[in-house]
Parts: C-alpha cells; structure tokens; sequence
C-alpha cells in the first residue's frame, strides 16, 4: 500500500512542495538538536525525542521542565497546552480522512505538522467527496509526499545537530531560517484580502497576548483572526438579500 | 545518562502529539462541524502562522521591540520582498538569511 502512494504523482507533488521549506525547517530541527543535547539529555534520550515526539515547540517546552525534574504530568500538561492549536487543525482535517480505518488516521494525524496542514488544505480546500476513490488517492499520496519530506528532513536536521552539538554557537542563530520558511508559506497564502487581514490581526493578537503562559497566544490569535474575518465576510450569494438592497 | 522517568517522558510527548493532532477524527462516531465554523476554519491556517512568526520577529524577552537595529526586521522585510518579486520560499529563506547573518553575527544587532 505504501508502494501505491509512493508512485502515485502526487506524492512528488507533495514532496516538491515541502521540498524548499524544508531547508528554512531544517534549520530548526538542527538547532533543536543542539538544544536537546546542551540541556543534558544523554544521547539515547535526544535520539529518541528527536525521532518519535516530531513536535518541535513542544520539545522546546518540554525541555527546561525536564532539567528542572518537573513532575511528568507537569512536562505532559504544558505539551498539549503548546499542541492545543493541532486541535483546532483537526477539525479542519476530519472530513479529509474519515475515510480511513482509525489507525491509518492516527498515522495521517500523527504525521502532519503546521506545515503539512497549511500545504495540504491549500491544494485540496475541499476534503474529496466519499464516492470520488481517485480523488481520495490523489489526496492520501499528496499528504504521504509532503510528511515523508517534512518528518525526514525534520528527524535528519535533529539527529544532525544532536551529532554536531559542540560545534554549532547557538549565538550564529541559524534557527531563524526557520522563521523565514513560514514567511514565504504565509506570503504565499495571503492570496485574498480577508486571508491578509487574518494574518494581521493573528499576528497582533499573538504579541498582544504573549504573556500568557503556554504558547496559549496562539490558540488567542487564531481564535480572533477567525472571528474578525466571519464576521467582515460578505454573506453568501445563494442567500436573498434583505430589504432589496443592490 | 539514561533515566527511565526521561524515557517514560519522551513517550508520553510523542503520544500528546497524537493525540492532539488526531483529536477530532479518533471517534469515528458521525458529526460535522457547522457551516460558519468550517467557514471559520479556512482563515485559521494563515492566522497559525502570523501568530508563530509576529512574536518571533517583533518581541525579545517578552517585549516588542523599541530598536531598528535588529537583525530578525531587515531580513524578514528582506524575505518578503523577494517572494513578492519572485515567489519561492527557498528564495525567501535565502535572501532573509543572506541579510540576517551578516548583521547579527557582524553588527551583533
């Protein structure tokens, strides 16, 4: 099966569109693994987290409290708060992937990152109809293509920078390239006036809001940018206009 | 040193990201969102990166920024006008690093 969606063409569209991307996010999963390893984990530890956690904020998070000897529920806790907006972005997915058994969505799930969600609801805006199988296919090869570039060259960078720990000057802050990767994919999102007043008022928000705890600035932003935008857009055409108005 | 607590940890954090990625489709038990809400969602994309990226480049320590001189405003201002001429976002991670570098490891902005 996995042979079938490697061949299928969208899978190399999925791959080519993370494919630049992934330099910017490379850059951070490097710069992560350096992170793991200068805070003292042992290198099985950093192998392991590099690889199977696949969630770089919330390792970001994690990492002092474990240092510290929080308690593991403390560490746990803080991780989904930092998550909390893939919760949001898996409600967008459902209708994407209730297709497939649960297994096969738990993987689909575990695999897509801000990134994957933010190119795969861009190129399919609407989830594939149940009866359409080739649409489906398409989709499910697309999503592969993209994760197989975005987990790989993630897990690449880490193992990279766990290896090059001592050789790296966190102060050369190479982890910005990673900042910039989400410049150009929100450049190339800003396609309509209400999706660029949605960028601005999620980005004031975020720094309005920055002082709560837990990255919980971002769910705020989200939160506004959606409101304001429903509420400036225009209703839609099927409805009858009120009070014959042109 | 390898420490079971950090190994039991690690696994709990892989499994948090599980869960909150797949939160919404794990039941397989029928219901759809309402239209404004998947109206809604179509703006929540754009607006999860703008609230990742705006603190990132705007704020240190918690604070916006009162200074020009900082390296993450010219390379991000760089960035942007090169995807605006020429699309691309390795272009854009390349011409926002090209100016990034050299005045924060030069200037120390």
């Amino acid at each position: 099966m996995i042979a079938s969606l490697v061949r299928h063409p969208a899978f190399r569209v999925g791959v080519r569109d993370m494919a630049p991307v992934a330099v910017g996010t490379a850059a951070w999963g490097l710069m992560t693994g350096v992170a793991m390893v200068k805070s003292g984990m042992s290198l099985f530890e950093a192998v392991l987290m590099g690889v199977i956690v696949f969630a770089g904020s919330s390792q970001l998070a994690a990492l002092p409290l474990m240092i510290a000897g929080a308690p593991i529920w403390v560490t746990l806790a803080t991780a989904v708060c930092v998550n909390l907006r893939f919760v949001v972005f898996s409600a967008h997915l459902r209708p994407y992937f209730m297709h497939q058994p649960l297994w096969r969505r738990l993987v689909s799930g575990y695999f897509t990152a801000d990134l994957t969600y933010v190119m795969f609801t861009h190129r399919y805006p609407q989830p594939g109809p149940p009866e359409d199988a080739p649409t489906l296919r398409a989709q499910e090869a697309y999503l592969a293509g993209n994760c197989a570039m975005g987990w790989g060259s993630w897990v690449g960078s880490s193992l990279l920078g766990i290896a090059l720990a001592n050789a790296i000057p966190a102060y050369w802050g190479l982890g910005f390239a990673g900042i910039l990767a989400l410049l150009g994919i929100l450049s190339s999102l800003a396609s309509s006036r209400l999706r660029v007043v949605s960028a601005s008022v999620a980005g004031a928000a975020a720094v309005a809001a920055f002082a709560l705890p837990l990255k919980l600035n971002i769910l705020v932003a989200i939160a506004a940018a959606v409101a304001v935008c429903l509420m400036l857009e225009k209703p839609p055409a099927s409805l009858p206009k009120a009070g014959g108005e042109a | 040193m390898t420490d079971g607590w950090t190994v039991l940890t690690i696994l709990g954090l892989a499994l948090v990201t599980v869960i909150t990625r797949c939160f919404f489709f794990i039941s397989s038990k029928p219901w759809t969102l309402p239209a404004w809400a998947q109206r809604g969602l179509h703006y929540a994309p754009i607006a999860a990166l703008a609230a990742v990226i705006v603190p990132e480049i705007m704020m240190t320590q918690g604070q916006l920024i009162t200074s020009w001189q900082d390296a993450r405003v010219f390379a991000a201002i760089a960035g942007m006008a090169w995807f605006f001429w020429r699309r691309g976002v390795l272009g854009t991670i390349l011409a926002g690093m090209a100016v990034y570098l050299p005045l924060h490891i030069g200037l120390g902005w």
